[in-house]
Order: structure tokens, then C-alpha cells, then sequence
């Protein structure tokens, strides 16, 4: 079960007598993608339908519910309950984490397969202390301890919502952990050695958009959860908060001032912008980033966007780090395959087309210390995430077909040393291991591919 | 056996740039769309990726995102004396399938039709007497340019046109084309940067007393979000328009400015591989109840419809219109009928030119990269005496300088061999082409109808199309061509080569695939087979959008019409019919 299967734009395309071959906007020739093509989408619910459908006021507790449907975006909840058949909060999805697969479960009001008997005590103490209804330990990949952060008036409109949404009679895979993990009391262990169990305390001594933005990035936004490095468990490495951490093969970058690398040179203007649309002057929001745009941080409002960003832009600096140089021979093939497959969008000088072809120069992402977003990038290809005012998925195709592990290698260490930009070379190694994890070895054709006659 | 499907309140029968506009627009007034499309799923990154776009032999000669012919064709004949022969390989047209259809691989040329250009038929003989027009079956088109300046507009500012205005509300503005219908705004983009070739173009018009203008073009000059949240981005002129699929997504298409949006509407719905057959009619043959198709696997599918809306390309619309029984073929002996009357093309000629002193690189190009004079163009000019109506565009243009296709050779140079060779080495960056794209009028024995012995894959008779360009169009097109010429000597080449339209129409080589006619529509039931809402007169719950509506066709490119009068239908059905179904306009 791969995460990819996110990366389908739920579309409302609906093919009750699987005769459709609708392949994803983000579809590249990545087989992945082309494997979750096949799955039909049956639900006449969207997820952007569920996030944004307006909530007449002739509803009973109208206002708790619009409040649970806005916190409901603002937790990203659909990017990892959306249900395999595009129902959102049905479920089901997996996570590969370094411990196995962690499936989703369904958030749906169903009383027997989703939360629709759960009370309101119960509902906070999962959100707080990770605890499921009959008492169980839930796993920490759901982010209770971001979560815990949570006032109890909004756990309980989030439930509210969530009990109005329609039900969805499924019971998602079992997980797929290994021992002793396999066991839900040592779930205990761990929360006794990482669960911090303070509440969430307003700092006098800042202002009340950082304030929020604490709440909103460090609780219900749980943005650590894939940007602050893990240890050993799986746990945050508190020194290292939000300074960048891998994601099932992908990058999730530091958000930290540095210039180099984090979003130093990020005005607060610019951060808001990049959240409402995934894409501004200097980079564009691909892979899980997308999701979190388009099921999430699209749907919040400019005030709470704005909090996050003033916060982020609290953050200390991380550390510069020591960057190896590459070899002159490395840098001249790599400036060889550049000119031939990437000035047609991002230009012979990498400043690229703001907005809809991210700039290279100066690029944040492409300098990160660990370059496997950037390999996965031009290996698999990925897209930008779309929301209802930038509708446009616009994406990355994947050169896996066309460039071997070794130009790969090139022309990410030519891009990660060219216009300003400073980066260790890029692995040969690093490229084929990812290519055979994502099962990238042999070329894939689409059902278009090739002369038809 | 036939599957009944859930009933849907609007059915759109192929989708390209009409069944695009036609879906956005529905769905935006609420209504249960289905659109059926029946080639594949197309989409940017996938299939016309920057990485493999730019393959001539791939896209252009080996047909990649065209019909397969081997699955279904046309027969095709110049006159009703002779047998009408299947077309086995495409040549002079180049019909689309597939997601976006022919708005993925056209040029993003961007036109309007002139206000006469409507009125063909009362204007003419107004102007030259009832003779000029009198061996023609010309007519107005029952619309008024002033009627649809708004719905080109919107088309204008969906695709983010790049262009100059030459004429806004009725004031003559520098450097656009004073010969245009009043716009209401300026194009939403500036035009493109003209490269060497269409700018000496454009210097020796003006030494002529002409009025160049650049071509308004839907390869953006400049990144742009259109009013759905669709972006597009600024050309790279790489020179792979027609034919090609654009992969930076520069070219205005259904793909980069449509549905990016309409695939985030949950009533909104697309199947792909599923061929409509025909359109079903109630028992009383007043009203369509929806419309049967195949899919890839060969099963049948029932979809009832409140409404049909045909949205395919002009030949299949037509044929569909036949197929079902909807309004009475045309007869080309007596002249009754309208189903398949005024089939009408495009009368295209060109004059090449070569230098020994400018480089030209024509490979910087780009589909719409022209500058162009229209003093030439429908009535623009005065045509007393001159024994045809109708005229074109003159464009000196590079939409590419593609290794096969696009080498010019002097006259008399062998078509192959060492002679072409040296003739191709010497001249290819040194020459460039002027394009005359004139208009067509219709005439009584072009038409379309049902071929009585070729049937397709399944079983249903092929469309014939009987055509030859009427003596009209050749002396128009001889007169564009001697103009052409005096342009292209102004520009003091070597040489120059004029590619006249002589003899009889012949399908192999290409021309252009500006195909119209056949579901015209206009003022009454008698001469048309639509009303100005594109509402069939027989049967009021089927609409057909395209180039079949003109009467005749004009010397310009014919989507931003089309697509114009898609967005007039929509709003005629949105802000009417939904209300009170039934004719939109009473004989």
C-alpha cells in the first residue's frame, strides 16, 4: 500500500462500470501512479466538497460545525484518512514508517467502523493522550502529540463535524508492524519516555498572531510531524525542531531562518502566499506538500496563514552545515543534460517560471542537506497540489525513463551548485537505490505511449 | 445487450474545446454533467512532456494524436459524378481524438470573424448586386458579431490571448488591426515578441501602405491565470504547435485552461474510450431521451440525458445528425434538405521566400507567430469587378522550422537527391513562408452525407464528403496570392516561389483541418439545421456546437468563433432553457 495513492486528485470522476482509464493529473510514467489510476472513484463526495460545502444556518449547532469543518482543514485530516476510493475520512491509506506500515483508520460517523459513537471525552482523550475508545493505545502516527495541544471547545467541534459527515461502513487493513511494535501496550513505554504533557501556554511576551501560529503549527497543524528530524523511536528530536526530516522518500525541508536552506529569505507575504496556493517566487508545494495545500492550508483563512508564517519566521537558524565540493567533470556533464531536459521549463539560467516552474536558482529545497527529494523529483516526477484559486496541477513529468542513475546523479549535483546554490554532490548509489524503491527499473509505458498505428 | 445508465441532465458528446466550455459552463449552473469522449485520457505531463513533445516523426507523420483511421474514416470525392474512396491516410485535414482533441494539437491562432463576415449573403448583394453571390448557396448566419463580442471575449480571456487590439469600442488603435469588429477590451496579454522573418514581413507591408499587425495568439506571451484558477505560462518558442501537444504549458487548450477546474467540480464527470453511436429519439421523434455508445471492451451503454449536447468534431456531428434521424438530409440535386448542406473549407495558397543575406532561423517559431495584413479579408476591400466575394489574411509567419515538414526549396528544385539536398542546406535558414489563409464559400454540390457502401468498426456507415473549391474561392485566391507576392518582393529576397491553389481539391496534402458546414445554422428550419443557439429546429433538447454551424466559412482561423458560439449557447441554455425547455427561438 503506497502513499502515492494520495497523490490522486480526488476528481469526482466516477466510473461505476470500470470501463475508464482516467489517469491522474499527477501521473507521470511513474507506475505507481499508474497502478492507483485503475481504482475508481465512486464516492459523490469530494473531499474539497466535505472541506468547503457551506453550512446553512438552519442547521442545529451550525456554528460548531463550520468551526469543526475549518479545524478539520486546518489538521489536514483527509490527506491521510481519504479513503481508497476517494471517500474522505474513510480510511485506509498506509504509512510506511521505518517500524511497517501504519494504516489510517475511518474518521467517518458509521458507528461501527468509524467514530460515530464516540463521545466527547473520548474524542479528547484521543486527541490528547493517544488513547482510542475502548481504552487501546493508538499509534503515534496519528500526531497526538501535536495534537494534545488542543483546546477541549475545538476537539469537541471537530467531533461535532465529524459526526455530521456521511457514514462509511469500512474497516481499513490491519497494520503491518513489526515486533514488539506489533503490540499496542508498548505504545505505553513510549509515551511515558516522549509524550510531553504540557498544555499549550500563550507566551506574554510575543504577539497574538505568533501565538496562534504556535497553537496552529506546533498543535492542530502538527507540521513537525514530518519537518522535525526523528530518533531512533520515531520520536522528535527536540534540539532539531522543524530542521527537516525525511518522508517515505521524499524531503519534507527545513523550516528553520536559515537562508540557505530553510526559509530565511522567505518574506512573511510570501510564506502566507506558498500556503494559500502552493506556489510563490521561489518554490512550488509537490509530493505530500501538495496534499497539505490543497486539503488543508488552501481552506484556512489569511489571518491564521499569516500567524503560522510569523512564527516559522521566529525560528532560530539551523546549523550551517559542511558542504563537500563536486567534481569538475560531475558539474560539466551535469550542465550537459540540464541544457538538453530542463531548459524547456526552468530555463537555460534556472530562474524558471515563478508560480508555475519553480525557480532553481537560490532554491531552498534543492540545497537541503539530504538530496533525495530533489533525485525523486527528476526520478518519479510529482505536481504541484491545486486549490479552488490555482487550479492548475502543474507537474513535474518523471525522467526515469530517460536519464540513468549516473546523469541523474550529474545533473542534480549541477543543479545543487549552480546560481548561488551550494550542495554536496548527489550519489550515484543514492539514485539507484531510490529508483528500485520505487520500483522504477524498467520503463512503464502509459496506455498512450508508443505509435498507435 | 445494452446497459441502462443513471440519467444525467446533460450529455456531451466528445470533448475538445466546445465540449470543455460546455461543461465548465453547465456545471458552474449546477447540472449533472457527463461528458463521453472516445479516444483517451490526455494529459500534460504525461503525454506531452517538454522530455519527447518535439518528435516530428511521432506527432506529425506517424499521426500519434490522431484518428486512427483504421477504426473509422470518411470517404471522400470531388463531385456527385464520381465514386466517393475512403481517405486511408490523412493529408489535407488532420482530425483530433482523445482528451482536448484538436485544441491540443492546433496553433492557438485566435481570431474573429469579420461583422460582414455574418452576412454573407445580404451584405454581398447589397454592395455588389444579387449576381455576385448568385452560383453560391451562401447565407447570413442568423448572429450578429455585436451579438457575440461578448462570448469572444470570454474565449479571449479563458485562453489569456496575446494580441494587440486594433479597433476598442469603435476607436482605430496603432499597431492592432483597423479592419476588426469594435473590441469591448484589449487582449488579456500583450502579443508576442516578433521574430526576424515576420518583422521583415511586416516592414515591407507597411513600405506597401498596409497595416501589419501581430497575429493574436494563444501561445502566451507572458505567464497568466485565467478566470478559473487555471495558469498558464510564457512560450519558449520552441516551435511544436500544430500537431504537437505542448508540454510547458504555454498553449491555450482544454487541458491548461479548463479542466484543471472542472476536475475539481463534484457534478462533473468524464469517461473516455466510449463512442457514442447514436443519439436516441422518443417514439414521436420531438425529443432525445439520450444517447447509446461502446466503450474499449465493445459492450453497449444506454446514458438517458434530459439533454444531448454534441460536441464533436464537425464530420462527426454531422454524421451523428444522420445517423439519428435528427433533421432532413441534405439533396444536392434539388437542393432541399439541410442535414450535410454548405460543407465549406479553407482556400489556402503561399508564397515562399529566400534570402542570401538574412538568417532567419526559423526554428524559433511558434504556432500563432506572425505578423499579418488583412486588407484583403471578406469585404475589407472593394471586390466590384473582380468576379469573386470573400478574401483572407496574408501572415508572414514561422510556426516552426521543423526538419521534415518545414524546408523550403526554390522552384524547380528536385523533390529529392543530391540537387534537394544542397537546395535544403542552402535555404533552410534563410527562408520563410507567407501564408494566405482565404476563405470559402459554399456552392450546391458541396456537401456531406452517409456513404452508401463504406461502413467503420462498428458497422455504421462512413460520412462521404463530396467537395471541390468553388470557382469563387480560386479567383480569390488567386488575387490573395498576387498580393502575397508584391509583399514578399517588397522584402528584397533572392527568390521567391508562389504556391498557388490549383486544379481540384485533393485530399493528400495537407492544408489545413478548418473543415465547416453541413449543421449550419441560421434564421428559419428551411435553410438551417440550428437556430443562433445552435439548437437543432426538429428536436429542441439537442444542441451541436462547432464549425458546423457556419453557413460558410471566412478567411480566418475559426476556433475563437466556435468557441464563441459554445459560450452563447451555454448562456442562452443557462439563463433560458434550464428554465423553460423547449425551442429557444420560434420560427
Amino acid at each position: 500500500m503506497k502513499r502515492h495513492l494520495k497523490i490522486l486528485i480526488v476528481v469526482g470522476l466516477f466510473s461505476a462500470i470500470a470501463l475508464v482509464q482516467i489517469l491522474s493529473w499527477a501521473s507521470t510514467r511513474n507506475p505507481v501512479l499508474e497502478r492507483s489510476a485503475s481504482i475508481g472513484i465512486t464516492s459523490e463526495i469530494t473531499p474539497q466538497g466535505l472541506l468547503s460545502h457551506s453550512i446553512p444556518d438552519t442547521t442545529a449547532n451550525a456554528s460548531q460545525l463550520r468551526r469543526g469543518q475549518y479545524l478539520v482543514a486546518v489538521g489536514d485530516c483527509v490527506s491521510c484518512h481519504l479513503g481508497k476510493a476517494g471517500q474522505p475520512l474513510a480510511g485506509g491509506l498506509g504509512l510506511e514508517t521505518p517500524f511497517g506500515v501504519i494504516y489510517s483508520s475511518n474518521i467517518t460517523s458509521d458507528q461501527q467502523t468509524g467514530i460515530g459513537g464516540w463521545t466527547a471525552d473520548q474524542f479528547y482523550r484521543a486527541m490528547r493522550s493517544g488513547i482510542g475508545a475502548q481504552g487501546e493505545n493508538l499509534y503515534p502516527a496519528f500526531p497526538y502529540p501535536s495534537f494534545r495541544l488542543i483546546t477541549r471547545e475545538d476537539s469537541d467541534a471537530i467531533l461535532a463535524f465529524l459526526k455530521s459527515t456521511p457514514a462509511v461502513n469500512y474497516t481499513p487493513p490491519s497494520n503491518g508492524l513489526h515486533f514488539p511494535l506489533n503490540i499496542r501496550a508498548s505504545v505505553k513505554g513510549w509515551n511515558l519516555l516522549y509524550l510531553n504533557d504540557e498544555e499549550f501556554k500563550t507566551n506574554s511576551i510575543q504577539s497574538s498572531d505568533w501565538n496562534r501560529g504556535a497553537y496552529l503549527v506546533n498543535g492542530l497543524g502538527h507540521c513537525g510531524s514530518c519537518h522535525t528530524p526523528k530518533n531512533s523511536l520515531g520520536a522528535d528530536q527536540g534540539d532539531r525542531f522543524l530542521q527537516g526530516s525525511l518522508v517515505e522518500g521524499w524531503l519534507a525541508p527545513d523550516l528553520t531562518s536559515n537562508t540557505r536552506i530553510g526559509l530565511g529569505r522567505w518574506t512573511t507575504e510570501q510564506i502566507v502566499e506558498y500556503l494559500q496556493t502552493g506556489r510563490n517566487a521561489y518554490a512550488a508545494a509537490g509530493a505530500q506538500m501538495g496534499e497539505v495545500i490543497t486539503y488543508s492550508t488552501s481552506l484556512m483563512t489569511p489571518e491564521d496563514l499569516r500567524a503560522m508564517a510569523v512564527y516559522l519566521q521566529s525560528l532560530p537558524s539551523s546549523k550551517p552545515v559542511t558542504v563537500e565540493t563536486a567534481s569538475a567533470s560531475s558539474l560539466r556533464r551535469g550542465a550537459a543534460i540540464y541544457s538538453d531536459a530542463c531548459t524547456g521549463c526552468h530555463l537555460q539560467n534556472g530562474v524558471g517560471q515563478p508560480r508555475l516552474f519553480p525557480p532553481l536558482d537560490n532554491n531552498s529545497m534543492v540545497q537541503q542537506e539530504d538530496p533525495i527529494g530533489l533525485i525523486h523529483a527528476i526520478l518519479g516526477g510529482t505536481h504541484v497540489g491545486v486549490s479552488p484559486s490555482r487550479s492548475t496541477p502543474f507537474s513535474m513529468p518523471s525522467f526515469a525513463w530517460k536519464l540513468s542513475d549516473a546523469e541523474i546523479a550529474d545533473v542534480a549535483t549541477y543543479i545543487r551548485n549552480s546560481w548561488g546554490n551550494q550542495g554536496s554532490p548527489v550519489k550515484t548509489d543514492d539514485v539507484r537505490d531510490l529508483r528500485s524503491r520505487l520500483d522504477l527499473n524498467s520503463i512503464h509505458y502509459t496506455a498512450n505511449s508508443g505509435d498507435q498505428h | 445487450m445494452v446497459t441502462k445508465l443513471k440519467a444525467v441532465d446533460a450529455v456531451l458528446v466528445g470533448f475538445g474545446w466546445t465540449g470543455a466550455i460546455l461543461g465548465q459552463q453547465l456545471c458552474d449552473a449546477g447540472l449533472n454533467v457527463l461528458a463521453l469522449e472516445r479516444g483517451p485520457w490526455r494529459d500534460t505531463p504525461t503525454d506531452f512532456a517538454t522530455g519527447f513533445a518535439q518528435d516530428e516523426l511521432r506527432y506529425m507523420w506517424r499521426h500519434h494524436l490522431f484518428q486512427n483511421l483504421a477504426d473509422d474514416t470518411l470517404t471522400i470525392r470531388n463531385n456527385i459524378r464520381q465514386e466517393a474512396l475512403p481517405m486511408r491516410r490523412m493529408g489535407s485535414f488532420l482530425l483530433g481524438t482523445g482528451v482536448g482533441s484538436g485544441g491540443v494539437h492546433w496553433n492557438g491562432q485566435i481570431w474573429r470573424f469579420l461583422p460582414s463576415d455574418f452576412l454573407t449573403r445580404s451584405h454581398n448583394e447589397r454592395r455588389y448586386g444579387k449576381k455576385a453571390v448568385q452560383d453560391l448557396t451562401v447565407q447570413d448566419w442568423g448572429v450578429t458579431y455585436e451579438e457575440l463580442e461578448p462570448y469572444y471575449d470570454q474565449f479571449d480571456q479563458l485562453c489569456g490571448t496575446s494580441g494587440k487590439a486594433g479597433n476598442l469600442n469603435g476607436r482605430i488603435q496603432p499597431g492592432g488591426n483597423p479592419f476588426e469588429g469594435a473590441r469591448s477590451k484589449e487582449y488579456p496579454n500583450p502579443p508576442m515578441k516578433q521574430t526576424y522573418g515576420p518583422t521583415l514581413f511586416g516592414e515591407a507591408a507597411a513600405k506597401l501602405g498596409y497595416h501589419p499587425f501581430p497575429h493574436p495568439t494563444g501561445n502566451l506571451s507572458q505567464p497568466y491565470v485565467n478566470p478559473l484558477g487555471a495558469q498558464l505560462g510564457a512560450c519558449t518558442y520552441c516551435g511544436f504547435c500544430e500537431k504537437f501537444g505542448c508540454g510547458n504549458y504555454s498553449k491555450a487548450s482544454p487541458q491548461t485552461t479548463i479542466l484543471p477546474y472542472l476536475l475539481l467540480k463534484p457534478n462533473f464527470t468524464l469517461k473516455t474510450e466510449c463512442e457514442v453511436l447514436r443519439v436516441e429519439l422518443s417514439a414521436d421523434r420531438t425529443r432525445a431521451t439520450g444517447v447509446t455508445f461502446v466503450n474499449s471492451a465493445g459492450e453497449e451503454f444506454f446514458q438517458p440525458a434530459e439533454m444531448v449536447i454534441l460536441s464533436a468534431y464537425v464530420l462527426q456531428n454531422v454524421r451523428l445528425l444522420l445517423l439519428s434521424g435528427i433533421g432532413k438530409p441534405y439533396d444536392p440535386t434539388t437542393g432541399e434538405g439541410v442535414v450535410g448542406k454548405n460543407y465549406a473549407y479553407q482556400t489556402m495558397s503561399s508564397v515562399n521566400v529566400f534570402f542570401d543575406d538574412k538568417i532567419i532561423n526559423p526554428f524559433i517559431g511558434a504556432g500563432a507567430l506572425a505578423t499579418v495584413i488583412d486588407e484583403f479579408n471578406g469585404d475589407n476591400f472593394d471586390h466590384s469587378g473582380k468576379g469573386f466575394i470573400g478574401g483572407a489574411y496574408i501572415a508572414g509567419m514561422v510556426t516552426g522550422g521543423r526538419p521534415i515538414e518545414m524546408i523550403y526549396t526554390p522552384q524547380g528544385t528536385p523533390a529529392w537527391g543530391m540537387e534537394w539536398k544542397h537546395a535544403a542546406a542552402k535555404n533552410y535558414l534563410r527562408s520563410f513562408n507567407l501564408s494566405i489563409h482565404g476563405s470559402s464559400m459554399s456552392q450546391r454540390g458541396n456537401y456531406l452525407d452517409l456513404d452508401p457502401t463504406y461502413r467503420d468498426i462498428h458497422g455504421r456507415p462512413m460520412l462521404r464528403m463530396t467537395f471541390d473549391f468553388p470557382e469563387n474561392d480560386i479567383g480569390m485566391s488567386n488575387f490573395l496570392t498576387d498580393r502575397a507576392a508584391e509583399v514578399a518582393r517588397a522584402m528584397n529576397p533572392r527568390e521567391i516561389k508562389l504556391n498557388r491553389r490549383v486544379g481540384s481539391w485533393s485530399v493528400t496534402p495537407y492544408q489545413t483541418t478548418h473543415n465547416t458546414g453541413g449543421a449550419i445554422m441560421g434564421t428559419n428550419p428551411r435553410e438551417s439545421v440550428i437556430n443562433k443557439y445552435l439548437q437543432s429546429w426538429d428536436v429542441p433538447n439537442v444542441f451541436s456546437m462547432g464549425a458546423g454551424a457556419f453557413p460558410q466559412n471566412a478567411g480566418y482561423n475559426p476556433t475563437g468563433t466556435v468557441a464563441a458560439l459554445a459560450y452563447q449557447a451555454a448562456h442562452a441554455i443557462i439563463s433560458q432553457y434550464i428554465k423553460k425547455p423547449g425551442p429557444l427561438v420560434q420560427e
